[in-house]
């Protein structure tokens, strides 16, 4: 019998060390996450621990954090921008996206939905600063000469372009779980004689429901944690809003703004990073719950 | 004999009525699309021309060109995708080729979805505590572009473990029953078989890279800085630089008495380049599917 | 005052081409925060640093910042186009911007605006402006803090635009980022006393109440590429760029 050719000790060694390689890049993706989340932490943390006020912060309206007299950490306010532009655009984006979706998916034949697909995905890759030089321009001039308002940078302003924003990200995963949906679903609808719209409304969006909502959820965290189309068209003011004409700041735009003026570790820069580690837990918890609801549909 | 009832008739009308209304939503959300870009080109037109790329900011930035943040813009880009791609793809293979289907790998995946979340500005404080800070690199290029090659990381180890996936199993089963390693099957049939996946998730993420502000914001970019006009090599590693997307926040919202058509020159442009380059991508990926014989 | 440094950097670039000087943005507050952390040479600011950012930089650096007046800013007040108020004294921007301050419509101020709306919209900066200080300092004085809610612009030529689109609107900033769509108001120090535009000679003879110094800081002596541009900044050339871009340059020996 003809001997068989053993391999080469060298190309072993090889192999090894590039699986080692492999594995080591494999789990990056845990170390950067961690990694971001002890990175912000640390900076923030040396306050966080020694007498940071939990309830001025949250509770409090009064942001001052270079006031000669009296500093005051109070971001109820920067809280209430946040989550303002981003109920709004979400009140915008779940109906307009959804129905997208629905549209993409029942609705169009396949070069229509090829066509319509990369429209949405051309929307994603517009950069938010680009947004935010829209909002400033564009939709300042709109609002100003639609509601005669002083100003158009305000929540609604941001809201729209959130909403703008975060459509594409309902859009593709609502698209995507709707398609996940079994034909035999609506075939079986269509067969006892209801209409599309029924069919759309009573079967597949319950069906597709647990999809739906992760998409929903990833586009609130996509909303809430944008930065720079916030920073240019919400009017930057600290105040909670009481209308949507109100300007607003919020907790993304307040870091941005002041990051580079705190002297580093100074207090003012610590409350920044503790805005950080509070934007961090938000996306995070958002991002985890989307996901297991996300793999439920994958799943099944 | 089949005469259309009432019941049928209306049902019929509530069916255009609900592909009319989906319909209408789907072109609320494409119009604004065209529309901006239109208005954007409309506002640049007087500005857009070669010399306008490779000018400098001039008189206060009020006028000349954009050399100088294009240029920063092109190595921040390049060097952030030189370091996540090879760490992508080989995560990617990881999780495709290596992992077995444990809690660990699912902990991995969770991981990856969470960092492709994470708010940019997020990204720039952490840029900023670890690269700056910490690994002393102090603001610099490279500071910046390792803070983009954390951002756009994810996405591409996504796009790869679909390209990877995408390869049928008996591809790799005709490997082994020949005697090839795991790595030998990986580098010489799937790896060639996933190329265009993969090239499409880097080439969106050039996009990306190119496109944000917040991360580089504290971690290497500047208001100005005068560079020599045409030379692509004026800025070094440790330098600071300018950017296209930085460039358009400043002169938007801190330059005085900036000509109109500039702001939308640069818009224009940043625009132009991202949806050029994202075109590229879908083209890619367009053809790969056309070609495959599988 | 980056808008300034800008055209400085630009134009020393013409002066001596092996120099690159990097400019960033952010206020006069990153500035100092800079300084401090010996991660710049240079701090431009248009407020002086505080006794205990001064200590911040001794502690990080082991240097102390040294002080250089380069320039002079009148800080004017603006207010839209239409807006038939035409003087103000700092008693009264007090009570308008500061916290507890008692005058938020124009009709307080005896004036109606054409087009009927009253409020008072307040422009502001953000917290990392040296303008900002200054106004606080200057005019809110007694460590008086700002009123919330009034809508605090990136930078100088935000209010002014702001304002130039606002018919309500009034606003503070320097006095070179003026344009032809707004109105800047004669400031009085107090009522009764006359009101005076912001103009380069009103700030040097000291008549105009609300100018201040522009500053350049370094830590410690500085020495080599650093103190040449600092020289060139101080000489007529550099002075000429303080006045272009709408700022007051020293006065010349022997005013």
């Amino acid at each position: 019998m003809p001997a068989i050719p053993k391999r080469p000790g060298v190309e072993i060694l090889a192999e090894r060390a590039i699986e080692v390689l492999i594995r080591l890049c494999g789990v990056s993706a845990i170390l950067f996450v961690f990694g971001i989340f002890f990175f912000v932490f640390r900076e923030g943390s040396q306050l966080l621990f020694h007498g940071f006020n939990f309830r001025e912060f949250f509770f409090s309206a009064e942001w001052y954090p270079t006031s000669q007299s009296h500093v005051r950490y109070g971001a109820l306010a920067l809280i209430a921008g946040t989550a303002s532009v981003t109920l709004l655009a979400m009140a915008l984006a779940v109906p307009f996206g959804i129905g997208t979706a629905v549209f993409i998916s029942e609705f169009c034949g396949t070069r229509a939905k090829e066509s319509l697909k990369i429209t949405v995905e051309l929307l994603a890759a517009i950069p938010s600063v680009v947004w935010g030089f829209v909002g400033l321009t564009v939709m300042n001039k709109v609002i100003i000469e639609l509601f005669h308002t002083p100003i158009g940078l305000n929540v609604l302003n941001g809201g729209v372009i959130l909403a703008l924003m975060s459509v594409p990200i309902i859009v593709s995963i609502g698209e995507d779980s709707l398609k996940a949906v079994p034909d035999s679903y609506r075939e079986a609808a269509l067969a006892l004689g209801v209409t599309r719209w029924q069919m759309i409304y009573r079967v597949l969006v319950p069906a597709a429901r647990n999809g739906l909502l992760a998409a929903v959820l990833l586009g609130v965290g996509r909303a809430a944690g944008e930065t720079m189309a916030v920073l240019m068209a919400t009017g930057h003011a600290v105040k909670i809003p009481t209308s949507l004409l109100d300007s607003v700041r919020t907790l993304t735009a307040t870091i941005a703004a002041e990051l580079g003026e705190a002297a580093v570790h100074s207090d003012h820069y610590q409350v920044l990073f503790i805005i950080g580690i509070l934007l961090f837990t938000i996306t995070f918890v958002i991002n985890l719950a989307a996901d297991l609801i996300v793999r439920g549909v994958r799943r099944g | 004999m089949f005469q259309a009832t009432r019941f049928t008739r209306r049902k019929r009308q509530y069916e255009l009525l609900a592909r009319a209304t989906f319909f209408l939503m789907t072109l609320l959300i494409v119009t604004p699309l065209i529309l901006i870009v239109g208005y954007l080109i409309y506002q640049a037109w007087p500005i857009l021309s070669l010399d306008f790329l490779i000018t400098n900011p001039r008189n206060g930035m009020r006028s000349g060109g954009i050399w100088s943040p294009l240029l920063g813009t092109i190595y921040l880009v390049v060097i952030s995708l030189l370091v996540a791609t090879p760490i992508g793809v080989l995560a990617a293979i990881f999780l495709n080729e290596y992992a077995r289907e444990n809690w660990f790998t699912r902990v991995i995946n969770l991981a990856v979805v969470n960092l492709a979340g994470v708010p940019s500005i997020v990204h720039a404080l952490f840029g900023l505590g670890a690269f700056v800070l910490f690994a002393g690199l102090g603001k610099s290029i490279l500071a910046a572009s390792l803070t983009l090659a954390v951002m756009t990381l994810p996405v591409i180890i996504a796009s790869t473990k679909e390209a990877l996936a995408s390869v049928p199993i008996p591809f790799r089963e005709a490997c082994w029953n020949v005697g090839a390693t795991r790595w030998q099957t990986i580098r010489h049939v799937v790896l060639p078989n996933s190329v265009g996946g993969i090239l499409t998730g880097v080439i969106l993420q050039v996009s990306r890279a190119a496109g944000e502000t917040a991360p580089i914001m504290f971690t290497g970019v500047v208001f100005y800085k005068a560079i020599k006009e045409g030379d692509p090599f004026a800025y070094g590693l440790f330098d600071q630089c300018m950017a296209l997307s930085m460039h358009l926040f400043t002169i938007s919202t801190q330059v005085p008495d900036v000509p109109k058509a500039l702001p939308y020159g640069t818009a224009v442009v940043l625009l132009g380049a991202v949806l050029a380059v994202n075109a590229l991508a879908i083209l890619v990926r367009l053809r790969l599917r056309s070609r495959r014989k599988w | 005052m980056v808008n300034l440094a800008q055209a400085w950097a630009e134009q020393y670039a013409t002066v001596d081409p092996a120099v690159s000087v990097e400019v960033s943005g952010g206020g006069s507050g990153t500035g100092i925060a800079a300084l401090s952390s010996g991660t710049v040479d240079i701090a431009n600011c248009s407020r002086r640093f505080e006794p205990q950012e001064i200590e911040q930089a001794k502690k990080n650096t082991g240097k102390a910042p040294h002080e250089f007046m380069v320039g002079f800013d009148a800080l004017a007040v603006y207010v839209n186009k239409n807006n038939p108020l035409d003087e103000i004294t700092i008693g009264q921007l007090a009570d308008i911007y500061a916290e507890n301050g008692k005058l938020t419509k124009w009709s307080q101020l005896g004036v109606k605006l054409p087009g009927g709306s009253d409020e008072i919209i307040r422009v502001s900066r953000q917290s990392n402006s040296g303008t900002y200080f200054y106004f606080r300092e200057a005019i809110l004085g007694n460590g008086r803090d700002f009123k919330l809610g009034s809508r605090d612009m990136q930078g100088s030529k935000d209010v002014v635009e702001l304002v130039a689109n606002t018919p309500s609107a009034i606003g503070y900033s320097g006095m070179g980022y003026n344009t032809p769509t707004v109105k800047q108001l004669r400031v009085a120090k107090k009522a009764g006393e006359p009101a005076y535009a912001p103009t380069v000679e009103t700030t040097l003879n000291h008549t105009y109440p609300i100018a201040r110094p522009l500053f350049m800081y370094t830590l410690g002596d500085p020495a080599g590429a650093v103190k040449k541009y600092l020289d060139w900044v101080y000489s007529d050339a550099g002075q000429k760029v303080v006045l272009q871009s709408g700022y007051v340059p020293l006065p010349k020996p022997g005013n």
